[in-house]
């Protein structure tokens, strides 16, 4: 393919998101792979997610969330097959 | 004859040094996990245990299952356990965290400590059990008497908080 031609063109990539216990009963999945564009932050992985209607719009707005195995902000960027972890309130002890 | 039961001490006290996490399925014998530390520099060895209970809010349960983000629980219990550690002063703590189908009265966390004084060892276990229950992703399903079973109402765990 011809450089000049792909050079504008959006760039995306995929991510794994995973969902655990409440989370994945409510979604039906315990991963989904999800397009997004160049430059994707945690927060617009949400934003498409629960654009995409129900059952995912019951998910919070700014649910807890693991980058990589690490908790991360809404405003963290994403990388290609990153693991993306929507974490429903802990109950461990 | 001196040197040698000097040696043999020195060598037995490196072996009692561990700063342990594990997550997984297998059943806690929680008096394994204390034999794990103490040693003859310690005046305090401390073992907490959390076990499945009979009851929920007055409603009769019959078992509970634990749920995990298993690699990430590994880490973040590690993490929890290097934390408490640095508090306790030594490097004698074991911690472990059971995931599945758990009956009333079975262990779903141990965690043993030892310090040279009560105190270190104390605040060193609280430590670990209060992380655990802010941040470790690990889910519990109650099983009730009645035949169903509800996801226990958790904690929003502190993401980017300072700690």
């Amino acid at each position: 393919m011809n450089p000049l031609l792909t050079a504008h063109s959006p760039v995306s990539f995929s991510v794994n998101a995973l969902f655990f216990a409440a989370y994945r009963d409510l979604v039906g999945s315990a991963e989904i792979a999800v397009e997004l564009r160049e430059g994707a932050t945690v927060a617009d992985l949400v934003a498409e997610l629960r654009g995409r209607g129900a059952p995912f719009d019951s998910l919070p707005t700014e649910p807890a969330i693991a980058v990589n195995h690490t908790y991360a902000f809404m405003d963290e960027g994403l990388s290609a097959n990153d693991e993306v972890a929507f974490i429903p309130p802990v109950a461990g002890g | 004859m001196r040197t040698t039961k000097l040696l043999s001490f020195r060598l037995w006290r490196g072996d009692r040094s561990l700063i342990s996490a594990f997550v997984g399925p297998d059943p806690i014998d929680p008096a394994d996990v204390f034999r794990r530390v103490g040693s003859d520099e310690d005046g305090a060895s401390l073992l907490f245990v959390g076990v499945v209970r009979d009851h929920a809010d007055g409603r009769p349960v019959s078992g509970m299952r634990y749920d995990a983000y298993a690699d990430m629980a590994q880490a973040v219990l590690g993490e929890i356990a290097r934390e408490a550690a640095a508090r306790l002063g030594t490097d004698r703590l074991l911690v472990v965290h059971r995931t599945g189908d758990l009956a009333i009265g079975e262990a779903s966390v141990a965690i043993a400590a030892s310090s040279p004084h009560r105190a270190e060892s104390f605040d060193a276990t609280r430590y670990v059990i209060e992380e655990i229950k802010k941040r470790l992703p690990i889910w519990k399903k109650e099983h009730y008497a009645d035949g169903t079973a509800e996801w226990v109402r958790g904690t929003v765990p502190p993401v980017g908080e300072p700690r």
